[in-house]
């Protein structure tokens, strides 16, 4: 709260000096020596921090990889801690240079909040998890339900739509932190959690007998998560951008983190291209032409940041589904390195 | 030339001597510095505008007609989600004014209570109102919330049971439910009749009054006064024809375990989310009330409890009569700003989720991202709030304030 009025303040009374003195997002980067970077605090597999203060999650490893492809070192960038409320006034203020935190691609974010995204890392939907003792097998079966939810998200106003189109009554209960919306829904309040379905797998670990909450079937919603930035600065959206198609390229082209070294030597036209060894791709964006082989380096391919954070084999455990490659039956593409 | 170049000196000194004029000299600063202060005002205002279109933000207050698209727990007025924006930030708005008024009374009530058995001669009495003061004065607010919320809601039963007060109160983790009154046509004029009730009783208590200072006999006003608050009213009930009735809540054990339980749109349901509020809000505050209600007490010289000891008067009758009247003069404008306080501190709502201004607003504003606009209708709500109960409070302490003759 204090942070939005603070921001909001600071932004009124400074933009116009702000927006004079700096000559783009990509230049002050470099001279400041890291990544700002808007994000999560406290959603496992997206966006955490670990009690000895190291951040994990699949949109952490974006801003390293931003950090990577920049200054190869996926280490140079700082972290701000943002509920779903002070996000937006976060970025449009210049507080921080991206925003990574697990948010839903909309027009009117697109268009009313000055805002770009730079595409999608996740493709995620609203669903509901319910206790399995409830008896209830689909979300159409909730009529009457009181559902427990985190306020200053798109989840309200797709709730409202839910319930509204199929005509059943319900009652919504909005905290402001994640936390305490578990907290409510454990103790019994609801009678359903609702949020994006990558969010519930991770809530529900926190839960004290995970097993006895199942999430429903049912996808309510279109919920693409993407990293934004701010209109205006096409060179800073440029960069984000081929961030992470250079992640996603990566994993098409079969480069790992163990065996771009090796891997660079090919003769495959298009993994020249991307280690950088012909073209100058990267000195086009005001990068090095190395600046794709140093994301895979240092942070990995999509796949990679997929399974450490979200996927089958860490504790979430999302299969790819919808976020596999094109070529592997998900919706996952990137336009070519050429 | 000479005289000429006299005379141009002597309009020179009396230009000089309009300019040296304090008073002058003062209301120019004055009116220099409120032109500095409108233009600085105005160049935030334009700068951000100006800004906000050159970052493609959008801007203006249009949208508080469209719909707003999402559903609020607790309404006091008529509302849904094909309403507008501006009617969901009114019911924020009515969230915020129940909880603080509400909140205003039991506080102080509460903070009387403790602040007198603070100063009571009975050993545990007085330390048990002192460990109470310092125990809730040295927690922060938002953990005494968070203690209230959830021990509200772990401490009672769950959405399929419940437990019955009287017949009518039912209590589970879905909050109160009551009977809702339903007014039909007609009911107006029982309210009507209850307004009239109350104005008569207020008459008929000054006239009470009025005659105890002339006789020294009291009349029983208090029961005329009663009879007439609740006769008045029920006589015209009955004559209209019972236009109010009561909507029970109604409680389903039977079926699928989702449809057990209060159904909804069936009598009046209190939200745990406010009765937690209501509690910290209420708490907290009457522990900064119960000290300021001590040092008013402190304040009146020992000397006016001995003379009334001594003119015969009973120690509830003192209290009453001499002490706490002399004290309230020290006691409002400090209990003023303990009332500001608690307005100002129920927007900690949303953290338990009651649906307060902040809350609400905190949604419109993600939903249009117009965060300049949203912050200014916060802030303009919250110092209406403050000036009107500064207002209220001022006219109070005037009247119990000394008059010097």
């Amino acid at each position: 709260m204090k942070k939005i009025i603070a921001s909001v303040i600071a932004g009124a009374a400074m933009l116009a000096g702000a927006s004079a003195a700096g000559a783009g997002t990509l230049e002050d980067v470099k001279a400041k020596g890291f990544v700002q970077c808007g994000v999560n605090p406290s959603l496992l597999g997206f966006g955490s921090e670990d009690q000895d203060g190291t951040w994990k999650g699949l949109d952490i490893d974006f801003c390293r990889a931003l950090a990577a492809a920049i200054f190869n070192d996926p280490t140079k960038v700082k972290y701000t801690r943002l509920n779903a409320k002070e996000r937006f006034t976060s970025l449009q203020s210049g507080d921080i240079d991206v925003l990574s935190r697990n948010t839903t691609w909309t027009m009117s974010r697109d268009s009313s909040l000055g805002l770009m995204f730079a595409g999608v890392i996740y493709y995620d939907g609203q669903g509901f998890m319910v206790k399995k003792s409830l008896g209830v097998s689909s979300a159409l079966e909730l009529s009457g339900a009181k559902v427990c939810t985190q306020t200053g998200t798109t989840t309200e106003l797709n709730l409202a739509d839910y319930f509204r189109s199929h005509n059943m009554p319900y009652e919504v209960v909005a905290f402001e932190k994640n936390e305490e919306v578990l907290q409510a829904y454990e103790a019994g309040r609801c009678d359903a959690y609702t949020t994006d379905a990558s969010g519930l797998y991770a809530e529900r670990l926190k839960l004290q007998n995970p097993d006895d909450h199942m999430i429903l079937p049912e996808i309510i919603s279109k919920e693409p998560l993407g990293p934004a930035v701010r209109q205006g600065d096409d060179k800073w959206f440029t960069v984000v951008k081929w961030t992470l198609f250079a992640l996603l390229n990566a994993e098409e082209l079969g480069l790992t983190k163990a065996n771009i070294d090796e891997k660079k030597t090919s003769d495959n036209p298009e993994i020249k291209r991307f280690v950088g060894v012909e073209g100058d791709f990267g000195t086009a964006i005001g990068l090095t032409n190395d600046w794709a082989y140093n994301i895979v380096k240092d942070v990995g391919n999509y796949g990679e940041i997929f399974d450490a954070n979200v996927g089958p084999s860490s504790k979430l455990g999302i299969a790819r589904g919808l976020n596999n490659l094109w070529s592997k039956g998900g919706i996952q593409y990137a336009p070519p390195i050429r | 030339m000479a005289a000429g170049g006299h005379g141009a000196d002597r309009r020179g000194s009396r230009t000089a001597g309009f300019i040296n004029n304090p008073e002058v000299r003062g209301v120019l600063f004055q009116i220099a510095f409120l032109l500095v202060l409108c233009w600085l005002a105005w160049d935030i205002f334009d700068n951000t505008v100006r800004n906000l279109q050159k970052a493609n933000i959008a801007s203006g207050f249009g949208f508080l007609d469209r719909t707003a698209g999402f559903g609020i727990v607790q309404t006091l007025i008529d509302y849904n989600e094909a309403h507008s924006y501006g009617r969901a930030l009114l019911v924020g708005l009515l969230n915020t004014l129940l909880v603080a008024g509400l909140g205003i009374l039991l506080a102080s009530a509460l903070g009387f209570f403790v602040g007198v058995a603070r100063l009571s001669s009975n050993w545990l009495v007085a330390r048990i109102a002192t460990a109470f003061i310092e125990i809730i004065r040295n927690i922060p607010l938002l953990l005494q919330l968070f203690f209230w919320y959830f021990a509200v809601l772990r401490s009672v039963p769950g959405l399929r049971e419940k437990w019955t007060f009287l017949g009518i109160f039912h209590i589970n983790i879905g909050g109160l439910h009551i009977p809702r009154p339903v007014f039909a046509e007609g009911a107006t004029l029982v309210g009507a009749a209850l307004l009239i009730g109350i104005l008569a009783a207020l008459i008929v208590a000054r006239w009470g009054r009025k005659r105890l200072d002339a006789t020294g006999k009291a009349p029983p006003s208090g029961w005329i006064g009663l009879a007439l608050i609740v006769g008045l009213p029920l006589v015209v009930f009955f004559l209209t024809g019972r236009p109010i009735s009561v909507d029970m809540p109604v409680f389903n054990d039977q079926g699928p375990l989702l449809r057990r339980g209060f159904q909804a749109g069936s009598g009046l349901t209190v939200i745990p989310e406010f009765f937690g509020l209501l509690l910290a809000l209420s708490i907290y505050t009457a522990a900064y009330i119960a000290e300021i209600v001590r040092a008013g007490i402190l304040a009146v010289n020992h000397g006016q409890t001995e003379a009334a000891h001594s003119l015969g008067l009973r120690q509830n009758q003192t209290l009453r009569y001499v002490i706490v009247p002399q004290a309230m003069r020290v006691i409002i404008p400090p209990l003023t700003n303990q009332y500001l306080n608690l307005t100002k501190n129920s927007s900690l709502a949303v953290a338990v989720a009651y649906p307060d201004l902040v809350s609400v607003g905190g949604t419109v504003l993600n939903q249009t991202g117009q965060a300049v606009e949203m912050v200014s209708i916060w802030m303009i709500f919250y110092l209406g709030l403050s000036l009107l109960t500064s207002y209220v409070m001022n006219i109070w302490n005037r009247r119990v304030a000394l008059v010097e003759r």
